[in-house]
């Protein structure tokens, strides 16, 4: 496949979950078994095709976009249909097609009450294109419905197969989510009118940049800010998030997790920075101290939880954090370690919410003191294997989670676009207050297992006849595990793919 | 004075087809009189080849009384579009209620030959005798139900209100016609451009007009008459008042407002921009409280007008005034077209469920995805478009207002954006609220099974595909709309 000629290619793999959809829509509901392996076989071929999109992706180009497609599609108001892939989108377009394949895999086995599967992988093929669209569209317009089709569909995987508070965490997530988009929707609007080209396209706009007045820039920037932060989510936007994550099904909280909130860090580095960049550098600093509240708070928060799932919800908004201050930092080191940390959050934390699910599976509870401790004896494999992602979450050097968040610190502490002149010393002050974070990440971490790995099983689980990982488990876990390992000891793999597009990035940032 | 009746050829076709309607109701007896009803639809038919035949034409008639350009046509298009849609979900409703067919049908079609009438009138009487002719029908129609009594209280709040803001505006007309010595719209915005100094009771007198109009689209505080006459109403008749009579108000509004009345948009584009706040939030709120699906309905009419005047508060005067007034014509144009289509689809479904059932609370909706996954497919996506979410038509509604807000951006104009925001996440709540209960809630027991008929599923299944398909593809009307100026020569 030659990247510069087959835009198709990206065409079909965007579309055809959503085909897929409309496929399962059309099986009779009481196939049951033949509609969770059709969505199986549909998630397998997208990610065949992605797959082989990624291989015959020009690395030695991964600074330019690759996979075009650029045609006309509202005239009145000058939007087009324009998409593409670059360094920067690979990675996470690849693991959007990953990751249901997994979901996929999970639910022939495992599906929440009331069942109806049809409509379930219905609405998780729906989201899967609006989830892989955001990360290949470059006109605005585009990006912008992408962005939203989520929000649907997610509303509904929640409010259908979620947990007793579902009514509640749905129309949360969807109204929270919501406000904040229609804010960029509006910045986009006035982005579109000052820059004056009659243009929405993403890479036009950032060759343009910087354009239009101070006072444009900062509003501008406000209001893609709110759209993509709530996303992320940054402290104080975070309030959906455990909401949502507690009360969703396991493969809507692995989605969530793993996808959904790479959305809006995304939306940052690929619209926020390059077509605002003085609005950018003016709220750097801001960014950078609600990224390190978000870390602080999001640890002690963890302390204090008593539901594994809803602590693994709160983990997300400290890692995120460090994946934010990757980003306050504008320089490439930052850009490079916040894309990584996206990548390592989305794997890890997506399997960690896998097995958040498996043990709610089990012990029919996700409460940490009625679990009670003794995995480890109980069933050793599923402990084990908790045990390697929970390190891998804390940021073990060898495993995933360590790059991103050891290279948010050091980017930070020397920032970019002098930011070093005016705010050096809050950033040194903000570095050092995220490495008491990780701290706390390790101590909620180790915590939590000695709470449940370690000990005696509790009396009442004695006699439980409990199941350790099963086969579709190992299935569905298999390749994630070995994905922590391999961005762990070979991190060039994302690096890599991705230099060439940050330093054109920063190009456009002047830096 | 020669007419010219190609441009009159729509209403033509019309009045046609009404009286025809009124005889052939008298000819058939028993089950066939609602044979009336695809008589309706045949003319309205006959009247869309008309008018999409006036495409791209410039015609002027009965003095410069009567204007057809593509501005006109797309409104007559979106009434013409609405009126079939009304037909459909009309047909069983009226033919299984013990109604008078043939009246109603007269009556209806006779209202949109005044909707015709409205987006060409170009003159004050006129454009009064439009706008009679659209509301004295409705105000028989919301009585039709004349065994009920909350259908014969709602139809006289509607006839006492109606007529007491008609008596307004036709002061506010006359007084007008004292100040510039004309009615014709054009003649009348050059007076007021010649006055130099401003005219306190002048500027009284156009807001006195305006307030006329004000009723017609129910704007808060002139809004008091249309829940209950909604839910007082025959449904077909709530959606034809919600729908249709609504946007005729609208393109009445933009004739007086645009042409008339630009060179004083300063005075009047801030209140109509203050009345959009106060109609978004005041109807959003309200409807929060909604127990009845039509009654729900009503109010987030009432919200989606207050988005609709949005534009009229971004309005200029003077030069470079062009640019920001076209982008705000259009986006009403748009967003009428979109509502449209979205809200009587909604009105579809309640009619639908409502079929021999007499179901209409919302909490009758609860578990309707289970019972009737169609028809709570069609309400989700009517409702999620209501309140703009993406896929859906909705969206780019939205998006046509805040892309006529950030033409030329003002504090106001900010303003109200934000109060659009915050309303559109209230309106959402109140959405949701429905879609929740119709795939998560458990439905109630004993409930009788839905009976919507061919008919009516068909008329909802179209517009629900209208919603989608103009969700992804909104060029199909913004590439008609963007081309419409509201001025002749535009």
């Amino acid at each position: 496949m030659d990247p510069n000629t087959a835009g198709w290619a990206l065409v079909v793999a965007l579309f055809l979950p959503l085909v897929g959809a409309g496929a399962l829509a059309l099986m009779p509901a009481s196939m049951d078994r033949e509609i969770r392996r059709a969505a199986v076989v549909i998630t397998a071929i997208a990610f065949a095709l992605v797959s082989v999109i990624a291989l015959s992706f020009d690395y030695g180009r991964s600074g330019e976009l690759q996979f075009t497609t650029d045609a006309s599609w509202i005239t009145a108001i000058n939007a087009r249909f324009t998409l593409g892939m670059d360094g920067i989108s690979l990675p996470l377009f690849w693991l959007t097609y990953l990751l249901p394949l997994l979901c996929a895999i999970y639910t022939t086995k495992h599906l929440p009450a009331p069942g109806k599967p049809k409509a379930f992988l219905g609405l998780m093929l729906l989201l899967q294109t609006g989830m892989a669209g955001t990360f290949v569209a470059f006109d605005l317009p585009l990006f912008f419905i992408f962005f939203e089709l989520t929000l649907v569909p997610m509303f509904f995987l929640i409010g259908m197969w979620g947990g007793p508070r579902r009514e509640y965490a749905s129309i949360k997530f969807f109204l929270y989510t919501f406000f904040g988009s229609v804010f960029m929707l509006v910045a986009f609007l006035a982005i579109y009118f000052t820059s004056g080209a009659e243009t929405w396209n993403i890479q036009q706009l950032s060759e343009m940049a910087p354009f239009g007045s101070a006072t444009f820039q900062t509003w501008a920037f406000l209001g893609v800010f709110l759209g993509f932060a709530i996303k992320v989510p940054m402290w104080p936007f975070h309030t959906w998030l455990p909401d949502a994550h507690t009360e969703a099904p396991t493969i809507g909280s692995v989605l969530l997790a793993g996808v959904l909130l790479k959305m809006g860090t995304y939306g940052f580095i690929r619209i926020g920075l390059p077509i605002l960049p003085d609005g950018a550098l003016r709220f750097a600093p801001v960014i950078g101290v609600l990224a390190v509240i978000g870390i602080i708070y999001g640890s002690l928060c963890c302390l204090a939880q008593t539901d594994v799932k809803r602590l693994i919800a709160f983990s997300s908004v400290g890692h995120m954090g460090f994946v934010m201050l990757g980003i306050a930092a504008m320089n490439e080191a930052g850009i490079q370690a916040a894309l990584f940390g996206n990548i390592a959050h989305g794997v890890i934390t997506g399997m960690l919410f896998f097995l958040a699910g498996s043990l709610h599976e089990r012990y029919h509870t996700r409460e940490i003191a009625v679990i009670g401790g003794g995995m480890l004896t109980k069933i050793p494999k599923y402990a084990v294997m908790f045990a390697f992602v929970a390190i891998a979450s804390l940021g073990l050097p060898g495993l995933a989670g360590f790059w991103g968040e050891f290279g948010a610190m050091w980017a930070a502490i020397s920032p970019g676009l002098g930011l070093a002149d005016t705010y050096g010393g809050l950033y040194l002050a903000l570095v050092i207050l995220a490495a008491l974070g990780t701290v706390l990440t390790a101590a909620y971490f180790l915590w939590l297992m000695q709470r449940i790995n370690l000990g005696n099983p509790l009396e009442r689980w004695a006699d439980e006849p409990l199941e350790d990982i099963q086969a579709i488990e190992w299935v569905a876990w298999t390749p994630l595990v070995v994905l922590v390992l391999a961005l762990g000891v070979y991190p060039r793999l994302v690096f890599g793919v991705q230099n060439d597009a940050v330093v054109n990035l920063m190009g456009y940032l002047g830096g | 004075m020669a007419i010219d009746f190609v441009a009159i050829a729509p209403e033509i076709a019309l009045t046609v087809t009404a009286l025809l309607v009124l005889a052939a109701d008298l000819a058939l007896r028993g089950d066939a009189k609602q044979l009336v009803n695809p008589i309706a639809g045949l003319g309205t038919l006959v009247a869309i080849g008309f008018t999409i035949f006036l495409w791209g034409e410039e015609r002027v008639t009965f003095g410069t009384m009567f204007v057809v350009n593509e501005y006109a046509v797309v409104f007559k298009l979106v009434f013409l579009g609405s009126l079939l849609a009304i037909l459909g979900i009309s047909w069983r409703f009226f033919a299984e209620g013990r109604y008078f067919q043939g009246e109603y049908y007269f009556l209806l079609l006779t209202a949109f030959i005044g909707m015709l009438i409205m987006p060409s009138a170009r003159d004050l009487l006129l454009l009064f005798v439009a706008l009679e002719t659209v509301s004295i029908p409705a105000f028989v129609m919301a009585g039709m139900r004349k065994r009920d009594l909350y259908s014969s209280e709602g139809a006289l709040k509607f006839f006492l209100i109606g007529v007491l803001s008609v008596a307004l505006m036709l002061f506010g007309m006359s007084m007008i016609y004292g100040f510039t010595g004309t009615t014709d719209l054009v003649g009348i915005a050059a007076a007021i451009e010649g006055e130099t100094a401003s005219v306190p009771l002048l500027l009284g007198s156009v807001m006195l007009v305006i307030v006329g109009f004000g009723f017609k689209i129910s704007a808060v505080p002139f809004h008091f008459w249309a829940p209950d006459t909604y839910a007082g109403a025959p449904m077909p008749v709530a959606a034809m008042l919600a729908v249709a009579s609504k946007a005729a108000g609208f393109a009445g509004l933009i004739s007086i407002a645009f042409i008339a009345f630009e060179p004083v948009a300063e005075v009047w584009a801030p209140v109509l921009g203050v009345l959009a706040i106060l109609t978004m939030t005041v109807g959003n709120l309200i409807a929060l409280q909604q127990r009845d699906l039509i009654r729900l309905l009503a109010y987030s009419s009432i919200a989606q007008a207050g988005y609709m005047l949005i534009p009229f508060g971004l309005a200029r005067s003077g030069a470079g005034a062009a640019a920001v007034n076209d982008a705000a014509v259009q986006a009403v144009l748009f967003y009428l077209a979109a509502y449209a289509v979205m809200n009587i689809g909604a009105f579809g479904v309640a009619i639908a469920v409502n079929r021999r059932t007499g179901l209409r609370s919302i909490a009758d909706y609860a578990g309707l995805g289970s019972r009737n996954p169609l028809m709570a497919m069609a309400l989700t996506t009517f409702l999620l478009s209501l309140g703009g979410a993406p896929l859906t038509v909705g969206l780019w509604a939205k998006f046509a207002i805040l892309q006529a807000i950030t033409v030329d951006v003002t504090g106001f104009g900010l303003t109200m954006a934000g109060f659009l925001v915050i309303n559109s996440v209230i309106a959402f709540f109140y959405y949701l609220k429905v879609i929740r209960g119709m795939w998560m809630g458990e439905p109630a027991e004993d409930v009788p099974a839905l009976q919507p008929g061919f008919n009516l599923s068909a008329v909802i299944v179209v517009l629900m595909v209208g919603t989608l398909v103009l969700g992804v593809l909104p060029g199909l009307i913004s590439d008609y709309t963007s081309l419409t100026s509201v001025m002749a020569s535009g």
